[in-house]
């Protein structure tokens, strides 16, 4: 009876853990600063042993937050000391090789104490709107012009927070408020997953995590293996090309099932850009490692032996392992896109499983929004930095339609626009689907969407787009066809391009069409029922119906009829 | 004889409608099936039995207080009327976009709900507001004409109004209801800012769409009800209980049906809030626990904690996200899918899982015998001997342990290498720690430590679990009021008429306008007012103001309650004070050099609570007579060990019994850990406490 009871106990603590993660999670919600993480939800939160191995994660987060998360924390062992670890103390860093990919993540680590002994850490992830230097966006030539370094250090040793160090990043960033506050919250947050756990210690007697968390890693590695010895023991290729800043890049992948691993080896992908679009591998490996996860064994839970059979291989100077000093900023380009690779070469091994590529990369930019300089600006114009998250349409599935304006692989939300334009004088004009947008298919690819952006009287601001998708559209799979590109003008006509820092004009708007998903699997089989459906709800026009889908004049005059009465299919 | 004291209390559930009728202090309740067809009938039906049990008629009820799932279902079930939205022009698929995430992030064919009105229902119409409130772009008559039109044309009988920053400034919205109303007479119509006037786009349009859906459904029924009580000689006014806890005039509830969405729940709060005042309580748990699902309420100071939105019906295994965002005042509960009929099984780590899937009424749990092979949470109960197989609902249904072990061995068991009543131990315990988290996570979103809490369970699964739950919080006194079975419906009567109103306007404290404050105060304070003076014409009002309040570039407030002075002669000094009091005390540390904002502000009128008479603690008066023992699991040793079972009819006032033991009545056992003993209360609660409290 002893055995399974502490097996009990130890299903319970499993479940407790995770729980305490999410109130961590929950936490930084509630007091962050940035509309990244209050509104979009862009951050991860975790519990950690005290050898760094990650025991158990929020489920509010985001994958490439999560799993690069996984690895930092052994990195701020090593680099604080363990001689230098005090109660009371929490350490920061900013540093994309070490941390989630770039500056403008703030990565922070408290170590848990239970009766004056080490027993664990906590850590936790935000991405905040500004950190200096050029602003965000794609248009650095190196690390250093893309905002304040904060290599891993104390934030506050035994309870006191460092004020020099506070007093540099107010120093160096624009909204030091905000950053501050998010700084704060940050600490918050792992204060109370460190509470719930000693009060989890106190219930249950332990001294130590160290039983509750082989029982974790060994259940979980057991699971992560069943699951990979089941697959055929082969390998496949992959690759796509995306627009890049320039020139296009081509990733490339090796999918290797052995039997205790999945290698995943970006060899001949293209090599490092001149501009900040380029990804560190910790990154890259975090997106390789949750799409493989999310088709092989989704409901395992993230931790160290779960991720640990997931392994990726990248020669040094690939835009998938870029290394100090590249540019970095817009990692999530590159890292949006590593799931689509590795799924190109996963649909070769194990067909029907995966989706057809999607819009991939969030749709992201930034505004940068000043009194206007061309003539007097108004006393009440402002600067302001404003950043928003959207997303196009994912790839269809082999049994259900790509989903409309939904991130893939990000996991984050957008913000809602009535909260953007409190951010600062920045104005949504529209922001709706993108109709006809989806890539034809026995399943329809998800619609993108429409963006127009202005500012307020008075105002002129830089747009900082970080687009992809505008040479590059996503492709079908099994017949499905291509998603609509991105595209990008200002309303008077005047060209922009997909990424970089652009400057627009008072009075003029930018006018975004954001990529759809692609269609799987053969038009021409499509039910005829969900073709009429799309007709009716506008995602497809009269002459897509016609031309993709064979859509009769008979059915057509039924659905405008259906239209007019206001009736549903 | 037709007075306020003789009063009903209706509550339609989903399985039941349960009936309450108070006669001058005595109660008669009864259960009938929920009628879906003609939801009134079961109404009727169930009156007449009380009625008859109280020895009076129809015409003698002074008030019927009903609350119902109808509203709630008509969502779920997208049972709603045709309905159109007119939006702002650019923002036609803001209810379809939800939040443009996935709720599960590795569910590679994750769909997302459908909106509750397709694409071609959504019309737009040009104008803007900005975020000061200001017209950025006019919106004229002539823009309206012809959506209009296409309304006309279409035939809806309902349209809801939603348009960008009309919190902040409404006459777009206003405009456009008077076109509309005035070509079209007989369309009902909902206005986003008179349904939830709050930012975010998303939660507003989707409240008013849903209020706009259900509306005529609503009030179609609402109308059927009154006609035929009153054909029944009913003479009395009949009132609704909303979500926030209160009650309202049918017309307000016909105009705002969305605010009836978990009326039902809602009262099972307000019922533990009474029990509370009745105790002196201002720290109350409560815990209701049925067939399907458990819900679980915060009660501070004899209040339920309030919350200004919540999410219904949910399509993916309870997950937040999966539902749709209702911005109203709301009792703030969280719901989990956790019942006497959830099943487990075991998931690729091994682990044992429970719910939310439940074996409902057919098959049952496996111990039912009726062809269910899977262990619910009602299998686990009987095998640790929780339950008597031979009393279970008064002994109407015969319970088969051989068949619970069965499917307790073949599904946990063999799988984890655990006999069977180790399979029970591990699924109960697992159930029990879910529930407990849920309710820690809630009492942490809202800064609150459960060790200082009292717990009051009810509901047919709630007393089985309870003491293990309150062992596992860490709380050291249990209530379990008789009557649990109706809860709601008794709650219903206990509820105060009451309406809340609130306003997006955002203030920072270093621009703080006292007149402006004192003007919006006094506005909402009258409006809530109002709806409450529609129901009761003399009582007196109280106003309870709330300001939600949060650093400058937060996105999330939290609420500080002031009093009427500080409110009506506000001061910015004390509204920052009474803010970081309240932050501190959630998130640990204030955060220095920040500019305080507020952002929403809120007046619930409500007239003053019934008069609630304190127990005075029942004195012990000798242990309660032992009707036999039987073998009881106790999971804080893993043990079975020899309990006593004890009727609750048997036990008098002051009746004493020390756990482990087994109390047990017709609808339900209350289970008493060895780590506690109980005593009943004269108002027949039974009041569990730890033992070393003695």
């Amino acid at each position: 009876m002893a055995q399974s009871q502490s097996n009990v106990a130890y299903q319970v603590m499993w479940n407790r853990l995770i729980s305490v993660v999410e109130e961590q999670a929950q936490a930084l919600v509630r007091t962050a600063f940035s509309t990244s993480v209050r509104e979009a939800g862009d951050l991860s939160a975790g519990v950690y042993d005290t050898h760094g191995r990650m025991l158990a994660q929020a489920v509010t987060g985001t994958p490439g937050h999560v799993n690069a998360m996984a690895d930092a924390v052994a990195h701020f062992i090593r680099r604080i000391g363990r001689q230098n670890i005090f109660e009371g103390d929490v350490y920061l860093t900013n540093d994309p090789w070490e941390g989630t990919g770039h500056l403008h993540d703030i990565t922070m680590v408290t170590p848990s104490f239970y009766k004056g002994v080490l027993v664990g850490f906590f850590a936790c992830t935000a991405h905040i709107v500004d950190i200096g230097g050029r602003g965000f966006g794609a248009d650095a030539a190196s690390v250093y012009e893309e905002g304040l370094y904060i290599p891993i250090m104390k934030f506050a040793e035994r309870g006191d927070v460092d004020d020099t160090l506070v007093r540099i990043v107010r120093g160096n960033v624009r909204e030091p408020d905000q950053l501050i506050g998010d700084m704060y919250a940050l600490a918050t947050c792992n204060e109370i997953g460190h509470r719930r756990l000693i009060e989890m210690m106190d219930e249950f007697g332990l001294d130590d995590l160290d039983g509750i968390a082989a029982f974790i890693l060994d259940n979980s590695r057991r699971a992560t293996l069943e699951r990979i010895a089941a697959l055929p023991r082969t390998s496949a290729e992959g690759e796509m090309t995306v627009d890049g800043f320039a020139t296009p890049i081509t990733l490339k992948v090796k999918l290797t099932i052995e039997e205790d691993r999945i290698v995943s080896d970006f060899t001949g992908t293209s090599g490092v850009d001149k501009k900040g679009i380029n990804c560190p591998l910790v990154y890259a490996k975090a997106y390789a490692c949750y799409a493989l996860k999310c088709a092989i064994a989704p409901e395992i839970p993230n931790n160290a032996a779960s991720l640990a059979p997931f392994e990726i291989e990248a020669p040094v100077n690939t835009i998938v392992n870029a290394v100090h000093p590249a540019p970095v900023a817009l990692r999530h380009i590159v890292g949006h896109f590593v799931p689509d690779t590795v799924y190109d070469a996963l649909d070769k091994i194990l067909p029907g499983v995966v989706p057809a590529e999607g819009a991939g990369c969030l749709c992201n930019f930034q505004v940068s929004l000043r009194p206007r300089t061309d003539a007097p600006a108004p006393p009440d114009a402002v600067r302001s930095e404003v950043l928003t998250f959207n997303s196009g349409g994912s790839g269809a599935r082999p049994e259900h339609d790509g989903l409309n304006a939904t991130a893939f692989p990000s996991g984050v939300m957008t913000m809602p626009i009535e909260a953007t334009e409190h951010a600062g004088p920045v104005i949504i004009w529209r922001k709706e689907l993108r109709p006809d947008s989806g890539g034809a298919g026995k399943q329809r690819g998800g619609l993108g969407q429409y963006m127009e952006v202005g500012a307020r009287e008075g105002h002129e601001f830089d747009f900082q787009a970080m687009f992809d998708r505008v040479d590059h559209p996503a492709r079908g799979r099994r017949g499905g066809k291509a998603g609509a590109c991105t595209t990008i003008a200002q309303d008077d006509g005047s060209e922009m391009f997909g990424k970089g820092k652009q400057f627009v004009p008072h009075g003029r708007k930018v006018m975004l069409a954001l990529p759809g998903g692609a269609g799987y699997g053969d038009p021409a089989e499509r039910s005829l029922d969900l073709v009429k459906r799309d007709l009716l709800r506008g995602y497809i026009a009269f002459e897509a119906a016609k031309r993709d889908y064979v859509l009769s004049d008979a059915d057509i005059a039924d659905v405008q009829e259906k239209m007019r009465k206001g009736d549903t299919v | 004889m037709k007075t306020s004291s003789v009063r009903l209390g209706v509550d339609i559930g989903g399985t039941f409608t349960d009936v309450v009728l108070e006669v001058d202090g005595a109660s008669f309740s009864t259960k009938v099936l929920t009628t879906y067809i003609a939801p009134e009938n079961a109404i009727i039906d169930g009156m007449q039995q009380v009625c008859t049990k109280a020895g009076i008629t129809p015409a003698d009820i002074g008030q019927i207080i009903h609350g119902t799932t109808l509203a709630t279902n008509a969502l779920i079930e997208r049972r709603g009327a045709k309905t159109a939205l007119i939006t702002t022009e650019g923002f036609r698929d803001v209810i379809e976009m939800r939040t443009e995430s996935r709720f599960e992030q590795y569910d590679l064919n994750l769909n997302i709900p459908e909106p509750l009105l397709p694409r071609q229902c959504r019309y737009t119409v040009p104008g803007r507001i900005d975020a000061t409130g200001a017209e950025l772009m006019p919106l004229t008559e002539a823009d309206i004409a012809p959506v209009v039109e296409a309304i006309a044309e279409a035939g809806y009988d309902s349209v809801a109004i939603g348009l960008i920053h009309s919190y902040l400034n409404d006459s777009h919205e206003k405009l456009v209801r008077d076109v509309l109303a005035k070509r079209l007479p007989d369309v009902m119509i909902s206005l986003s800012t008179e349904v939830s006037p709050q930012m975010r786009e998303y939660e507003r349009f989707n409240t008013v769409v849903a209020n706009a859906y259900i509306k005529p459904l609503m009030k179609s029924y609402l109308g059927r009800l009154e006609g035929r009580l009153r054909d029944e000689g009913v003479g009395c006014n009949i009132f609704l209980m909303h979500s926030g806890g209160g009650i309202i005039s049918l017309e307000n509830a016909a105009e705002f049906p969305v605010r009836l969405v978990e009326s039902g729940p809602a009262g099972g709060a307000v019922f533990a809030a009474n029990i509370a005042a009745r105790y002196g309580l201002d720290k109350v748990l409560s815990f209701d626990m049925g067939g399907t699902t458990a819900k679980i309420c915060l009660i501070k100071d004899q209040t339920p904690k309030t919350s200004r939105v919540f999410e219904v019906a949910r399509t993916y295994r309870f997950k937040k996200g999966s539902g749709m965002p209702i911005s109203i005042p709301v009792i703030d509960m969280v719901e989990i899918g956790a019942g006497g009929g959830s099943l487990a099984h075991v998931d690729a780590m091994r682990q044992i899982r429970v719910g939310p899937e439940s074996a409902g009424s057919e098959p049952g749990p496996a111990c039912y015998g009726r062809g269910g092979d899977k262990p619910a949470v009602t299998d686990a109960d009987l095998v640790l001997g929780k339950l008597d197989p031979d009393n279970f609902a008064g002994g109407s249904i015969k319970l088969e342990t051989a068949a619970s072990e069965t499917a307790l061995r073949a599904v946990l068991g063999d799988m984890l290498d655990m006999d069977a009543a180790t399979s029970a131990f591990g699924l109960a315990e697992v159930v029990d720690e879910n529930m407990a988290n849920a309710a820690r996570v809630h009492a942490v979103e809202n800064g609150e430590d459960l060790s200082e809490y009292t717990m009051i369970a009810f509901g047919g699964a709630a007393p089985l679990h309870a003491g293990r739950l309150c062992e596992k919080l860490g709380v050291e006194r249990l209530l379990v009021p008789p009557g649990a079975g109706v809860g709601s419906a008794i709650g219903f009567l206990r509820a105060p008429f009451s309406f809340e109103a609130n306003r997006s306007v955002y203030m920072k404290l270093s621009d703080f306008d006292a007149d402006k404050i004192k003007a919006l105060l006094g506005d909402l304070k009258a409006e809530a007012t109002g709806f409450v003076r529609n129901c009761d014409a003399d009582s007196d009002i109280l106003s309870e103001f709330k300001v939600y309040m949060r650093y400058t570039g937060q996105g999330w407030e939290i609420p500080i309650t002031l009093t009427e002075a500080q409110a009506m002669t506000p001061n910015a000094a004390t509204f920052e004070a009474r803010f970081v009091e309240d932050y501190t005390k959630l998130f640990g540390r204030a955060v220095t050099g920040m500019d305080i904002e507020i952002t929403v502000w809120s007046v619930n009128a409500t007239t003053p609570p019934e008069k609630v008479t304190e127990i005075d603690a029942a004195k012990p008066s000798g242990d309660a007579p032992i009707h036999g023992s039987r073998s009881l699991f106790d999971p804080a040793t893993a043990e079975f060990a020899e309990a006593s079972v004890v009727l609750r009819d048997d036990m008098i006032e002051g009746a004493e019994v020390t756990g482990p033991a087994a109390i047990t009545e017709d609808e339900t056992t209350i289970i008493v850990p060895s780590s506690r003993k109980a005593i009943r209360q004269p108002d027949g609660c039974i009041d569990i406490t730890t033992k070393k409290g003695a």
